[in-house]
């Protein structure tokens, strides 16, 4: 992840975020660390539940305070985001960190034009005049490329194509120049040649302002197009994390190993069956006992002692790589084998 | 909004034209002669002939329909009370008075009372219903909520107390649940997250997203209520004894006056007709997404 003599720009420390419910204690975080640096961009992975939209609101403190208990750190810059006022935090959102949502019709505004939703973020945060935040909206639009951003500018979002409301949301996101920015499967309602307009468009703003960018996605495509850093997540956790080459070339878990045999591939051959992980994502509300993915891995037989169902594996992070499983190193070489003669040749 | 206006009036006037060809209708259906009322004991046919000259009813119905049409675009004479200048409602049977000038002496009453009470039932009860939708499941929205519970079950007290302040309590309590629970819904849409998401303070989020994706539904919802309110001005003002217009359409009936009753009528319906289309109106104004045509 971050090399040792740079100070991560956030840094999230054993983060656990407990919802309360009327049935019981949801655990949708519980226990989760990761860096991200200046310029970098963290793939995070999971499927829904796994906890990876909950961390994110939780970094920008959009969480309902009175049903979540949440424990650890969150600094941002060396700030703890767990412990600022509620003011500081409105500082701090839409300016320092910001994010883009995923269903960017639901989360525009339908009562404001696209223009004013940009301009008011840019207003509150730089007290810019009137006029100075139109034009910076317009800016934004053209930089996201809206045709004609002067006229688009105070249309209304039903008046926008789909990748053209991703495009004011990034700009929205965007316009106070943002540090760290948070995307939330930014692209995954949208069709390819959009979606592929919408990551060069990410990393090219990241080239030019350092942005530090959390990219949460469930598409392992979208990861080995924009990350640097991979996370991956299951039933609240981190199961396994490393750069995006060794999670994508040479995972060492069996849920990792299981999403990318369920994702075909162009360069192995087309014959080769694709293989979905048997199951559904865990109840957070009563989760498995042992190791969360254990009821559907396909190599908890293979540990002596039941150990799968009874002890959950620790964590063990070198130099940034690292993966929480009971299977040996030699076990999981030669188990995990099939899979890269499969995928490599 | 142009096309719309247009469209929405002439609408309207249809509207009217029915209400009011209706009611003569109905009218005449009741056997029941003004006439024969205002002759009194002594009266000979040839007397009822002359008060019925004199009041403009001598002659088929659909003429005298038409006769009252025109009367309200061109004035109107009348062989008993002269002329009568457009927009001629003509005049009350029972006292002889021009219907539009009486309707209008009542009018403010009848206006102040509804519009009183909706100011009442609003304030309450949309403030009421904001308090509980921010203080959701705390202290302040259990209180909120249950005083709405009690204050609708009020109505056993319509006896005792001024009925309209029962009525106007029962309102607001609508008001207070309607409120709260569009609140609820808007508080949780994506679009609020996102304005807060982008460091907008709480207050501007609440009533610059939430409450203006809430307000929509409760204009509507008021627009029907207006209708209804003016229609209990009729009970209100005869159990206080007001001399509104509500009255004024009971009375008319009682006395089989029908040019009073036919201009309460199509006045009171002209205005709830009026009221829904600035409703409408309104509507477009607070979503964007409404198209008026």
């Amino acid at each position: 992840m971050t090399s040792t003599d740079q100070q991560p720009f956030l840094s999230v420390r054993d983060l656990k975020v407990h919802f309360s419910t009327e049935d019981g204690t949801v655990k949708a975080v519980d226990g989760l660390s990761f860096d991200v640096a200046k310029g970098k961009t963290l793939g995070i992975v999971g499927e829904s539940g796994s906890g990876k939209s909950v961390t994110n609101l939780t970094i920008l403190g959009l969480h309902d305070p009175a049903h979540t208990a949440i424990e650890g750190e969150i600094l941002l810059d060396g700030e703890n985001l767990l412990t600022a006022s509620p003011r500081e935090l409105e500082r701090l959102r839409g300016n320092k960190m910001s994010m883009i949502f995923q269903d960017a019709l639901a989360s525009l505004s339908p009562y404001h034009t696209v223009g004013r939703q940009i301009a008011e973020t840019y207003r509150k945060h730089t007290g810019a005049s009137k006029k100075e935040s139109r034009d910076r909206a317009i800016e934004m639009l053209r930089r996201v490329g809206i045709p004609q951003p002067d006229m688009r500018v105070d249309d209304y979002p039903h008046q926008f194509s789909g990748g053209m409301r991703q495009r004011a949301m990034i700009a929205m996101a965007l316009v106070c120049d943002p540090e760290l920015l948070i995307a939330d499967e930014p692209t995954t309602a949208l069709d390819v040649t959009v979606q592929a307009q919408i990551m060069d468009l990410l990393k090219d703003l990241q080239q030019e302002f350092g942005t530090a960018i959390i990219f949460i996605t469930h598409d392992l495509g979208v990861i080995a197009d924009i990350a640097d850093d991979v996370l991956v997540m299951y039933g609240g956790r981190c199961v396994e994390r490393g750069t995006k080459r060794e999670v994508l070339r040479n995972p060492q878990h069996p849920y990792t190993l299981g999403l990318l045999s369920s994702m075909p591939s162009l360069e192995g051959p087309v014959d080769v069956p694709l293989s979905p992980i048997p199951g559904s994502p865990p109840s957070l509300l009563n989760p498995p006992s042992g190791c969360r993915f254990h009821p559907r891995c396909a190599f908890a037989d293979k540990v002596s002692g039941g150990l799968c169902s009874t002890a959950q594996p620790a964590l063990d992070v070198v130099d940034g790589r690292g993966s929480a499983c009971h299977l040996t190193l030699d076990q999981r070489d030669e188990f995990f084998a099939d899979f890269a003669v499969s995928r490599h040749n | 909004m142009f096309r719309f206006l247009v469209r929405r009036v002439f609408g309207a006037l249809v509207i009217l034209l029915i209400i009011s060809a209706v009611t003569f209708w109905l009218f005449y259906a009741v056997p029941r002669d003004p006439a024969t009322m205002s002759c009194g004991k002594n009266c000979t046919p040839d007397m009822l002939a002359q008060i019925r000259h004199n009041l403009g009813i001598d002659h088929p119905i659909p003429v005298q329909y038409w006769d009252w049409l025109k009367g309200i675009f061109v004035g109107r004479d009348y062989a008993g009370f002269g002329h009568c200048d457009a927009p001629c409602l003509g005049y009350s049977f029972a006292n002889r008075e021009p219907v539009l000038g009486t309707i209008l002496d009542r009018l403010p009453l009848t206006l102040s009372l509804a519009f009183g009470s909706a100011v009442v039932f609003l304030v309450f009860g949309i403030g009421t219903g904001m308090l509980a939708a921010v203080k959701q499941g705390k202290w302040q929205d259990k209180v909120a909520s249950s005083a709405s519970l009690v204050a609708s079950s009020g109505a056993w007290a319509s006896g005792l107390l001024l009925p309209w302040l029962v009525l106007a309590l029962i309102w607001t309590a609508n008001y207070t649940r309607m409120t709260r629970s569009q609140l609820v819904e808007t508080l949780s849409e994506d679009y609020v997250r996102t304005a807060r998401a982008k460091g907008l303070s709480r207050a501007n989020v609440f009533f610059r997203f939430a409450w203006r994706g809430a307000m929509g539904p409760i204009v509507t919802i008021f627009g029907i209520d207006l209708a209804t309110l003016i229609g209990g001005a009729i009970i209100t003002e005869s159990v206080f004894s007001l001399q509104g217009v509500g009255r004024l359409a009971v009375q008319s009936v009682d006395k089989s006056d029908l040019p009073m009753l036919l201009g309460v009528t199509v006045l009171s319906a002209g205005a709830i007709v009026i009221f829904n289309i600035v409703v409408d109106a309104v509507y477009a104004l607070i979503d964007p997404r409404i198209r008026l045509a």
